[in-house]
């Protein structure tokens, strides 16, 4: 056999942005909420896998298999995990993540569908910039889009509030980690402080959404109030419930 | 160097390759040399519409592949002769179609006609990005209905990213036809209204094409409808939204049922 001159593997570095699935304590009803959750959006993980993050669960290895078999049961597909034990580590299992970069706040209960990226500033150096100050946050830039958000897009700011001077189409997707501001017609879906911001809201010249969210709570466009449909509205959360009140 | 238009919708059966006949024959019989590309590989139907699928010898394929030439491939029409098609595969594979065959194609195209009409497939898949890329301007099709118009949004999306024009910065010129519009179930609130549409989609509308059985005579006779049956409304309003492509200025029509039709639809309207 003849010797080939050694060849250098390449390896790219490119980062992503992902989410990060943190069950919360007690398990059995985290789970329960999980499934509730899965039947207002299913599919939601055929579309996106998560990191699952265990730092505040104080788990042994069994409860860890146990908690990533239930997950497997619901089909959510976990890319790896976050504040393992090193020790669980196994062939057949995700593999151990080091600590990534936050851009939650701490308290974020949550999570909240991202189906893909159009026009975010993805810009690596900006991207954790959030600052924490007691419960409220101050954003980074805001993401302006100029032009209609069509059926099948989604626009995504991990960093602070989305001002679309459009409309917002039916089939596609908003979400902010501040408030959304949408200057045309809101006829698909929209999620305000989505990676943990209760003091968010969403504001728009004529309410026609398929879903608001404000910290991961919902609202489906049966649930809104009809009287308020094609109306300029916000909505925001008031004593843990989304509130949406009309512009006059 | 001519127009390459796309005729495109996301939706299948709204009417693309009936607008691309009648379009595309509209504008030759100003005497303007057109040709219009069927890009439905697999399921070719523009050479039934224009009457030419006895004549079809060497397809887009075979021209993109390099196993015949441009003039081989484009068949005269029998009625218009400065109107030409240039088929599709029926039998070939739709993943025969390369980007840069397709390109050499177009360009070959735009060199020796006025306008390039490309009837793309349904969908948002590769024939339909195909169709679409080179052109320099979309008629997206929509009828008044809600699924239609969310696959048109849809379409408009892919428009604003996928087409050359768009990664250049320049952006596609975008216009919508609204088919099959039945100003009976419009005035009844079945159908979306024109309003409804226009402010869903936010795009200039070029024309209103109703509902009508000539459509489908003129289809089974193997003509574009605006051959066919000229003093139709259908073709009326082709011919109108081809006068318009050409920077005509002609005022819109609504197609009307009957005369009572008309007062109770604008009376609701404005109300
Ligand atoms: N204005 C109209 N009035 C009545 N029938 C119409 C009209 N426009 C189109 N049709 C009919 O609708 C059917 C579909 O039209 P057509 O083949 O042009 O659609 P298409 O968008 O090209 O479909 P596909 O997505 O399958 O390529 C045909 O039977 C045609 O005759
Ligand atoms: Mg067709």
């Amino acid at each position: 056999m003849s010797v080939r001159p050694t060849q250098a593997i390449r390896f790219k570095g490119r980062s992503y942005f992902s989410l990060t699935l943190a069950p919360e304590l007690p398990l059995a009803e985290w789970q329960n909420r999980l499934d509730a959750w899965l039947e207002r959006s299913p599919g939601f993980f055929s579309r996106n896998s998560v990191i699952l993050d265990v730092r505040d669960l104080a788990l042994d290895k069994d409860g860890f298999l146990t908690l990533l078999e239930g997950l497997r049961e619901r089909a959510v597909r976990v890319l790896g995990v976050e504040g393992g034990n090193a020790d669980w580590a196994g062939p057949d299992l995700p593999p151990f993540m080091p600590s990534g970069k936050d851009v939650r706040t701490p308290d974020s209960e949550t999570e909240t569908p991202v189906e893909a990226c159009v026009g975010a500033n993805r810009d690596e150096a900006q991207a954790p910039t959030l600052a924490t100050t007691g419960n409220a946050i101050r954003h980074a830039s805001p993401l302006f889009i100029d032009s209609p958000v069509r059926s099948g897009q989604s626009v995504l700011n991990p960093d602070g509030d989305v001002i679309i001077t459009g409309a917002v189409a039916s089939g596609a997707e908003v979400v902010a980690a501040g408030s959304i501001h949408v200057y045309g017609a809101l006829r698909g879906r929209a999620m305000a402080g989505a990676y943990g911001d209760e003091t968010a809201r969403i504001f728009c010249r004529s309410l026609e959404a398929e879903l608001i969210a404000v910290n991961g709570l919902y609202q489906t466009s049966d649930e809104i109030d009809p009287a308020l449909r094609k109306k300029p509205a916000q909505a925001r959360l008031k004593h843990g419930m989304i509130l949406v009140t009309k512009f006059d | 160097m001519g127009k390459v238009l796309v005729v495109t919708s996301g939706k299948g059966g709204v009417g693309k390759t009936t607008s691309t006949a009648a379009i595309g024959a509209a504008l030759a019989q100003t005497g303007q040399k057109v040709a219009v590309v069927d890009f439905d590989v697999g399921l070719r139907n523009l050479d039934l519409i224009m009457g030419a699928e006895r004549r079809v010898v060497f397809d887009f394929i075979n021209v993109a592949q390099g196993d015949a030439n441009l003039s081989q491939a484009l068949i005269r029409d029998k009625r218009v002769d400065t109107l030409y098609l240039l088929a599709a595969s029926q039998t070939r594979d739709k993943d025969a179609l390369t980007e840069e065959g397709v390109k050499r194609v177009i360009d070959e195209l735009r060199d020796r006609f006025d306008w390039v009409i490309c009837d793309s497939p349904a969908g948002i898949e590769r024939g339909a990005t195909l169709a679409m890329r080179y052109a320099d301007s979309a008629i997206v099709i929509a009828n008044p209905e809600v699924s239609s118009v969310r696959d048109s949004d849809r379409i408009i999306g892919l428009l604003d990213s996928k087409t050359l024009k768009a990664e250049s910065g320049e952006g596609i010129e975008k216009h919508l036809l609204l088919t099959r519009y039945d100003p009976a179930r419009a005035a009844r609130g079945e159908m979306l209204s024109v309003e409804d549409v226009l402010d869903i989609l936010s795009i200039p509308l070029l024309g209103i094409i109703p509902e009508s059985q000539d459509v489908l005579k003129a289809s089974n006779v193997g003509a574009p409808v605006s051959i066919n049956s000229t003093t139709s409304a259908a073709a009326a309003a082709y011919i109108d939204a081809a006068r318009r492509l050409c920077g005509v200025p002609v005022p819109m029509t609504r197609p009307t049922e009957k005369v009572s039709m008309f007062g109770r639809f604008f009376g609701r309207r404005a109300a």
